[in-house]
């Protein structure tokens, strides 16, 4: 990882110190261990604090929106291809956007690390080629990478950029081996009243904090439908009906667009499992219409399209 | 035509999370067809009739004020 993140900041210098773009979006270390965060590199001086390791969850796309000027943006699969969404919602130009690509390893759930260690404070992980050194006061231990993944890094199927204007490191699998029809709609073989518990039970600590929006790269509404007050689509209480209406609306909103990057799950401070929702309409689209979010530029966003024989069996 | 998509990937949205079929229906009726019109709404009427009061998305306002 650690050799990545050097090609990551040399090409950052570069590109920064050359002109070619005004800013280089990346990641950086978090104050805390686990938790890296967004990074703006304007100056290749910044650019030295640019990292890349297994816990890079953020959606670095999100920050693209609205950005005057060219810019770079360190991009593994999910990445590119909601730049891809992007470019095709005509939200920039390809030409200035620059795609730093990185083959993506998947990356590590911090609730499942922190879960080995209850009630114990991590102040250091250490990465290491298939392991993290977790490190403690009074415990240290050497954990296998690949059982910590993130539920959603572990169906993904396109793990290397879709577009990249230079490659940092090589090209490498494209998933890892998980299958997401085992586990997307997981309420599909329940009966409706079992369902609707389900998603009580899934949505019962949200805090309505708005988080898993805030880091979706599909949503840069100027004004977000739970934001409207005028008139207001949606309460603003801890109701069962406002927050299911949250949920549901927002990931309707996801429809077609969804690339399963799991940066809604992983910025929720309360461990909701939102892509309970987004899987199910996410193999809809793919099932009904055939279509995979941010594979292709040019692409016509599937919900922007029809045809004269989509499935219409439930209009009566 | 673009609603038609919309309205499929709502509606089984909707039953996943446990509404009852039952009570989301769509049609297609031009403003020339009061009959299916009429036929429609009395079809509709009936069948959630039949499922009874709604049991979900029911917001209480004494639980939440
Ligand atoms: S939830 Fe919907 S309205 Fe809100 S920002 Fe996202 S896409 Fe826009
Ligand atoms: S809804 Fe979640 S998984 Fe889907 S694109 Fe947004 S942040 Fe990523
Ligand atoms: S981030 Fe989590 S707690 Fe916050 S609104 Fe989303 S689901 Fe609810």
């Amino acid at each position: 990882m650690e050799a990545i993140a050097q090609k990551i900041r040399e090409a950052a210098k570069r590109l920064l110190s050359e002109g070619k773009v005004d800013v280089v979006i990346g990641y950086a270390k978090g104050s805390v261990p686990m938790r890296e965060y967004p990074y703006f590199a304007y100056t290749p001086e910044e650019a030295e604090n640019l990292t890349w390791t297994s816990f890079c969850c953020n959606n670095l796309a999100l920050y693209t929106i609205r950005r005057p000027g060219r810019m770079a943006v360190v991009a593994q699969g999910c990445v590119s291809r909601n730049l891809v969404n992007l470019i095709n919602e005509n939200q920039f130009k390809r030409e200035d956007l620059y795609v730093i690509g990185v083959n993506s390893p998947g990356m590590v759930d911090r609730r499942k690390v922190q879960a080995l260690f209850p009630g114990k404070t991590i102040t250091e992980v250490i990465e290491e080629p298939e392991h993290l050194l977790v490190k403690g006061q009074g415990f240290e231990q050497r954990i296998e990478r690949k059982k910590f993944l993130r539920s959603n890094c572990l169906t993904c199927v396109q793990r290397n950029p879709v577009i990249s204007d230079e490659m940092i490191g090589e090209k490498g699998p494209e998933g890892h081996g998980g299958n997401i029809d085992n586990v997307a709609a997981p309420w599909e073989k329940l009966i409706p009243a079992e369902r609707w518990a389900e998603l009580q039970e899934t949505l019962k600590d949200c805090i309505r904090c708005y988080a898993c929006r805030d880091a979706c790269p599909l949503c840069y509404c100027h004004v977000c439908f739970v934001d409207e007050a005028q008139p207001q689509w949606c309460g603003k209480t801890q109701d069962e009906a406002d927050v299911a209406t949250f949920h549901i609306l927002r990931a309707f909103h996801c429809a077609g667009r969804c690339t399963d990057c799991g940066a809604c799950e992983s910025a929720c401070p309360q461990g909701i499992k939102m892509r309970r929702l987004t899987s199910k309409i996410e193999k809809d689209i793919r099932e009904l219409y055939g279509y995979r979010p941010g594979m292709e530029i040019g692409a016509t966003p599937p919900m922007s399209l029809f045809r004269p024989n989509d499935p219409q069996d439930f209009i009566k | 035509m673009f609603a038609r998509r919309r309205f499929a990937v709502l509606k089984n949205l909707l039953e996943y999370v446990g509404i009852e079929p039952g009570r989301l229906h769509f049609s297609w009726i031009s403003s020339a067809e009061a009959e299916k019109f009429q036929k429609t709404v009395a079809a509709v009427t009936e069948a959630v009739k039949a499922l009874g009061p709604a049991q979900h998305m029911i917001k209480d306002i004494r639980k939440v004020a």
